[in-house]
């Protein structure tokens, strides 16, 4: 497909809300760089982080070549009610409960989101995603392996697992918030399918692990063309830390 | 100009014309000059040798090399870029080394050769689970002990048989 039959409005959201996802999960993880329960995860949690935003920087990469934008400015140089991550992500660090809890609901949703776009008729995000995917199995793996820990023990694992996903549940489907344009990219074969057949799939992908453990299904979202607004405090401070150094010198180059 | 220097001019455009249009350097001394450049995180391993060169194109006017990132956020892209630009200076012509995702690097692109050099550093090579060995002491009682490592590109393992925790590549 050449520039000039893009549906470029559909593509920079797209392209826009799968960075932030990526970025903003990307940095929640790196917090635990240093105070993870363990020392394999510390390594874990730091490796994941770097490979989280690794993949947004691909992606505001492609972004920028749509729009002429710096990758860089994209990335840190917005305000807060600007990025357009899903709502999921937005719960503060909390406790190793509420990271598995959120990675697992996230990495599951991703798994989907990135299924329907490879081999997708773009080949710059079509090649990307065929790359990503493979990264991506061994957070799945990961995740799978410590959300089976916690949700198999009696006791405070299970309980905390159970209060995270409480917490989290309402914004649980929020990755699949339909996107401006959506059905250009449909059309010009980039996305296979709606978002709300991707949930539909994703629902239907995390049943098994859920039922297996006595979990409840997340209910629907309330509000799904909110699902990647209304960011609140506790991206506030996570947007304050991540661009800290940045503002500190603005136009410095490193 | 003096009879010499006009001899020496006919004699020049001679010669250029017998060599007819400016000639393709040889990219397989190109590839072989690639094959010294090491992997900064895996010193032991050569460009080459970890299968991301995917393109390789010299003329007079220049060489453009495309290789593929063994991960998507690798921090180590920028300096093989360097290093690969710095090598290939010796041929005199521009150098343009750009990174592609046109084909995934994938963990079987390792060469045997570079798959040989791995273990000979004590991290075992990519591979299946149930096929993985420590590259000590070649036991097959190993146990994972992480999915991530010091890397992305590794895994931690600890070898039960000669007691040492090791690093394995992931398979990708």
């Amino acid at each position: 497909m050449n520039i000039a039959s893009l549906p470029t409005v559909a593509l920079v959201h797209l392209l826009g809300s799968m960075a932030d996802d990526e970025f903003v999960i990307g940095f929640s993880d790196s917090e635990w760089t240093g105070i993870a329960p363990l020392l394999e995860e510390d390594v874990a949690m730091s490796s994941l982080a770097q490979d989280e935003i690794g993949h947004a920087a691909a992606l505001y990469g492609l972004l920028g070549e749509l729009t002429g934008a710096d990758p860089d400015a994209i990335a840190y140089d917005r305000e807060p009610d600007e990025y357009r991550h899903c709502r999921l992500l937005d719960h503060g660090r909390g406790d190793w409960a509420m990271t598995i809890a959120r990675r697992y609901l996230y990495e599951t949703s991703d798994a989907v989101r990135l299924d329907a776009l490879s081999g997708g008729s773009w080949a710059p995000l079509a090649h990307l995603v065929g790359k990503l995917v493979r990264e991506e199995r061994y957070h799945l793996m990961h995740v799978n392996a410590w959300f089976t820990r916690l949700a198999g023990t009696s006791g405070e694992p299970r309980d905390r697992l159970l209060s995270a996903l409480e917490v989290l549940a309402p914004d649980a489907g929020t990755v699949f918030a339909p996107l401006p344009g959506e059905a250009a990219l449909i059309e010009t074969g980039i996305l296979a399918a709606p978002m709300p057949e991707l949930e539909a799939r994703w629902r239907a992908s995390i049943a098994p692990m859920l039922e297996s453990h006595a979990l409840p299904m997340p209910p629907a979202v309330v509000d799904p063309a909110r699902g990647r607004a209304d960011h609140g405090a506790a991206f506030a401070w996570l947007w304050g830390e991540f661009n800290a150094v940045r503002r500190s010198e603005p136009g410095a180059i490193w | 100009m003096s009879e010499w220097g006009s001899q020496v001019g006919v004699a020049r455009a001679r010669s250029a014309a017998a060599l007819g249009p400016a000639p393709v350097l040889d990219v397989a001394i190109v590839r072989a000059a690639l094959a010294e450049v090491m992997d900064p995180e895996l010193p032991v391993l050569s460009v080459v040798d970890l299968g991301i060169v995917h393109h390789v194109s010299a003329t007079r006017d220049g060489i453009e090399v495309s290789i593929l990132p063994t991960f998507v956020g690798c921090p180590a892209l920028d300096v093989i870029r360097a290093s690969i630009a710095a090598r290939l200076a010796i041929f005199g012509v521009p150098v343009r080394v750009e990174p592609t995702f046109e084909v995934p690097w994938t963990s079987d692109r390792i060469t045997p050769a570079g798959r040989a050099a791995l273990a000979a550093v004590g991290i075992a090579p990519p591979g299946r689970e149930e096929d993985m060995r420590c590259p000590m002491c070649a036991s097959a009682a190993v146990v994972r002990d992480g999915l991530f490592g010091p890397t992305q590109c590794r895994s931690l393992y600890y070898c039960r048989s000669c007691r040492q925790p090791f690093e394995a590549i992931k398979s990708v």
